[in-house]
């Protein structure tokens, strides 16, 4: 661990500030992000550990702008996101975020280059060049012989490479691995988090990576620790090749 | 998207299947319950719009329904014949009598003695010889439904001898008359020689049949005549329509077919609008990430809507064709003759099904649009 990043860093491609978020109502309201301030830099991987419960799936929800905060803001590459109408804001999420999810949730009924490709069709790509661009990405990820396959026929490191490439393939300036290795061995979740350093790092883009695998810290740029919905600590390291 | 939706039905193959069969097994049994309960109610007046040069008829005010008469007077006959505007006016005989052959076989026969000197209401369509040979004496017609039912298997051939009332009738012509309500076969006659195949009674005159003069529309003669003669009269559409009325007040046949109708729709409501909304709901994970991913709500609804739509039609396409295969084989035999599968009810069963594929969409459709995106965070 080195220099502490600064929740107020001007280069912040995610930028958050005081966000709070409670649940439900009355007596029942439960605080589950109490003030959080946390960034993440463009062309870095952002880690986000803590233990369960601790608020991580809120606070991407939040960031990704899946969930409306009670308080505070969020910025991403300077636009404050929870301002932009329903409507925009699913765009924004559209054209600039990428995810990857703890279940993978691909589409059952589509093969990998499909599933790959569903961002770029969800933006109206024709099908032809959007499965095209999906499957030159799937070769560069080491998928290129199960291209046509579907996910009941994947392991789930190939999976979560296929939700990698979705993640990737309509060149988002975000994006969000909620728990990337959770669901795979050792040996598979560092292939994976090799891939997702090697892919998803570009000098614009930045990704925010949940987890508590403290096997995979070593492809960080910066960690941020949470505990009861509070950041309890950040620090950036110095990544070793 | 529409492929990412059509790949996610089909990708289910047991739901897709299952909703295509439910809507397939709707359709059928609604289009073949309300097509068979159609066919069976315009038989009821078959031998009314089998009469084709008459516009009004005419009868005593106690008759309600084509099967079961009122006998006019004789002179009622002279009394719609002074009623103004009336090009003719002839006398029709409605009875029951039975047939026999010489072999022995027997049935009863709805019998209609037509005005001797017009034969007003002879069958125009004869499959064999001539209905001008009823002006010969002891001459019949009967139709092909009924001549099958007396010589069974045997083939048709004209001047074959019938027994009547101790009166023998030979057969001139044999008509491709409509199938009337009861399977009976339907024999025509002269008004004369109808009167001799039952025992003798003080008035036998049924009906009058009119035709008004040019000009004269059949709903004004029906004024001109009830006001003039205090008998009923009825245009032939609005006595047919009497008849389906009678069999729909005075006997189950409506609500035997309307519990079958019901069956038929609640299974497809239910079972199609059951599976669809499980095929969603199982597949909600799925939409949230779409959602996450950056589908429109509205892209959304539009995938439900073509997943629905596709099912609804290919299975409606699939019921409309075995049902449409059924009444195919059915029309050609005899019992079964004249009920066929009408565009109308296939139309109709059309907006109803759907109108069930939209309404289980929308069950769906709300699930997903509640469904927090978020949602897909929590594994």
């Amino acid at each position: 661990m080195s220099t502490p990043s600064s929740a107020t860093t001007p280069a912040a491609a995610v930028l958050c500030r005081g966000i709070e978020k409670d649940f439900g109502d009355g007596e029942a309201r439960v605080r589950v992000l109490r003030g959080v301030d946390f960034a993440a830099r463009a062309g870095e991987i952002t880690f986000l550990m803590g233990p369960s419960g601790c608020g991580k799936t809120t606070l991407i929800s939040v960031i990704a702008g899946l969930l409306d905060p009670s308080a505070g803001a969020v910025e991403l590459f300077g636009q404050d996101v929870n301002l932009l109408p329903p409507s925009e804001r699913v765009l924004f999420r559209r054209r600039n975020l990428g995810f990857v999810f703890q279940q993978y949730n691909l589409l059952t009924s589509l093969t990998a280059a499909e599933n790959a490709a569903v961002p770029l069709l969800a933006a109206g790509m024709k099908r032809p060049e959007a499965v095209d661009r999906a499957k030159a990405l799937l070769v560069k990820l080491g998928l290129g012989n199960r291209l046509d396959s579907l996910p009941s026929k994947l392991s789930g490191g190939q999976q979560q490479r296929v939700a990698l490439a979705r993640a990737l393939v309509h060149e988002p300036r975000l994006v969000i691995c909620d728990e990337p290795t959770a669901a795979l061995d050792h040996a598979t979740g560092e292939s994976v988090m090799e891939l997702l350093a090697g892919s998803a790092i570009h000098p614009e883009r930045a990704v925010v990576v949940v987890t508590h695998d403290s096997r995979v810290l070593r492809f960080a740029h910066a960690v941020a620790h949470m505990d009861d919905g509070l950041i309890t600590d950040s620090a950036r390291q110095t990544l070793s090749t | 998207m529409n492929y990412v939706a059509l790949r996610m039905l089909m990708g289910d193959r047991a739901k897709y299947l299952g909703l295509i069969f439910a809507i397939a097994f709707s359709t059928f049994l609604l289009e073949n319950q309300s097509s068979i309960f159609v066919g069976i109610m315009n038989r009821t007046g078959s031998q009314i719009a089998d009469v084709a040069d008459a516009d009004v008829w005419v009868m005593d005010p106690g008759t309600e329904y084509f099967e079961e008469t009122k006998a006019l007077k004789d002179t009622d006959l002279y009394r719609v014949r002074g009623v103004p505007g009336i090009d003719y006016a002839v006398p029709l005989f409605k009875t029951n009598a039975v047939f026999r052959t010489a072999a022995g076989n027997f049935s009863s026969a709805v019998t209609l003695g037509l005005d001797d000197s017009t034969l007003v209401g002879v069958p125009r369509k004869m499959l064999l010889g001539s209905w001008e040979r009823l002006r010969e004496p002891g001459a019949i017609v009967i139709d092909r439904a009924g001549y099958d039912r007396l010589y069974t298997g045997e083939p048709l051939r004209l001047d074959r001898l019938l027994e009547v009332n101790d009166r023998q009738v030979h057969i001139v012509g044999i008509s491709d008359a409509a199938a009337p309500f009861a399977s009976f076969p339907i024999i025509h006659t002269r008004y004369s020689e109808a009167r001799l195949f039952v025992g003798p009674q003080r008035s036998q005159l049924s009906f009058v049949l009119v035709r008004p003069a040019a000009g004269v529309t059949p709903d004004e003669m029906v004024r001109r005549i009830e006001a003039q003669t205090g008998l009923r009269a009825r245009t032939s559409g609005q006595f047919r329509w009497d008849c389906v009325w009678y069999y729909m007040g005075h006997t189950g046949i409506p609500i035997n077919f309307g519990i079958t109708i019901a069956i038929a729709l609640i299974v497809g409501l239910v079972v199609a609008g059951q599976t669809f909304y499980l095929f969603t709901v199982e597949n909600l994970k799925q939409f949230g990430a779409l959602k996450a991913i950056g589908v429109t709500n509205r892209r959304l609804i539009g995938m439900i809507l073509l997943q629905a739509l596709t099912v609804g039609f290919i299975g409606y396409a699939l019921g409309t064709s075995i049902a449409a295969v059924f009444f195919e084989i059915t029309a050609s035999e005899i019992a079964t003759r004249g009920i066929v599968l009408l565009w109308q009810n296939v139309v109709g069963v059309g907006v109803l099904m759907f109108s069930v594929v939209i309404f289980a969409s929308l069950l769906s459709i709300r699930r997903v649009l509640v469904l927090e995106p978020a949602a897909v965070f929590r594994g």
